[in-house]
């Protein structure tokens, strides 16, 4: 099944989200244009303290949520485009793959490597990449060295979600204003602020 | 009267009796020795039907490293195949599950801080819990695979 919102405020869909995740055996896509407000969503382990500028957080009266999947830290707002992958083991088994994170993720590489890769229009030539083109890099998905997508997920015995927020357009304040440099960051960030490290989709 | 007190003494000695003795007894459910789920949990049986719990290497392996884990509360009551814990690896939260049934009396309270530890010692110091086995729990081993037959299950699932 595929729903498709616009505007919905991230808290209920991810309610939504592990309800239809947890309750039902059918697949889903489920895609959200924005939210209404921006909001800042920690994954399952997350710690305010560690993660966010906390006083301005107060300040501004932003709201944080805590999700149920794994994952980082997003501050997200009315052009984060949400895409959630809700599916079962069964039809993972057609693609062979076993329900674990590295193996999901690998499957929605190709999955999304459909959406993102360049257009046959394009004058390189289907076989060569560029340094530009879409990966998934350390579990990021990237534009060459530049961070669009952060995604997540949560496993039982035989169901899975895949949730990706899609960064169309960002505003920095917001990351610097609300969000610390994490700890734990992949190798290939270098310590680069936000606003060097990540990228907008609708530039592409 | 007096033979209702002795029936009823006799029955509650005798089901006492019957628990230690199948826990004891069963071909496949030996003090000191550790089952394991389809799944990939293991359980080691020690005395006084208390189980510890954990994830197998197989498991730690494909999970990747484990940043966090969400431990269960001591009295939490399990049934075998119930969400017992979560594991939080590569951005993704895994559930963790409950071998068999019986309520949680102790956690590895050292995974708050050295979660890691599920990737070095993953059946040994990176325990997760401590259940007293119910009785249920104690029949709940006729699912449980001993270590040729988990194995062989592992084998059998990279294929």
């Amino acid at each position: 099944h595929v729903l498709r919102l616009k505007g919905y405020q991230i808290y209920d869909q991810l309610i939504m989200e592990e309800a239809l995740f947890r309750g039902t055996k059918t697949n889903w896509l489920i895609m959200n244009e924005g939210t209404t407000e921006p909001t800042v969503v920690m994954g399952l382990s997350g710690k305010p303290d560690h993660l966010l500028h906390c006083d301005s957080v107060r300040h501004d009266g932003i709201k944080v949520i805590k999700r149920y999947s794994g994952g980082g830290t997003v501050v997200v707002d009315h052009d984060t485009l949400f895409v959630s992958i809700i599916g079962d083991g069964e039809f993972m088994k057609e693609y062979g793959v076993r329900l674990y994170p590295r193996e999901i993720m690998g499957w929605t590489e190709s999955f999304y490597k459909k959406v993102f890769s360049p257009s046959s229009s394009s004058p390189s030539s289907p076989s060569s990449s560029t340094s530009d083109d879409f990966a998934l890099r350390e579990n990021d998905y990237v534009f060459g060295a530049k961070k669009f997508g952060g995604n997540a997920q949560c496993i039982t015995r035989d169901r899975w979600v895949h949730h990706t927020s899609f960064l169309f357009d960002y505003n920095p304040e917001n990351m610097h204003n609300y969000l610390k440099l994490p700890t734990q960051a992949p190798s290939y960030r270098l310590s680069r602020p936000h606003i060097d490290f990540l990228c907008r989709l609708k530039d592409r | 009267e007096m033979l209702s007190t002795i029936t009823r003494r006799a029955t509650s000695v005798c089901s006492r009796a019957t628990l230690t003795f199948n826990l004891s007894r069963s071909y496949s459910v030996k003090s000191g020795a550790t089952y394991f789920t389809k799944d990939h949990e293991w359980i080691k049986v020690e005395a006084n039907n208390i189980g510890t719990v954990g994830i197998t290497d197989y498991a730690q392996n494909s999970l990747g490293d484990v940043v966090y884990v969400d431990l269960p509360k001591k009295g939490f009551q399990v049934k075998q195949k119930s969400t017992l814990a979560a594991v939080e690896s590569v951005k993704a939260a895994s559930d963790i599950y409950a071998p068999v049934s019986g309520e949680v009396t102790e956690v590895n309270e050292a995974l708050t801080t050295e979660p890691a530890l599920i990737n070095k010692s993953s059946q040994k110091d990176g325990w997760i819990a401590k259940l007293k086995i119910s009785e249920q729990g104690t029949k709940d081993f006729d699912n449980l695979l001993d270590q040729a037959a988990y194995d062989k299950h592992c084998k059998d699932s990279k294929h």
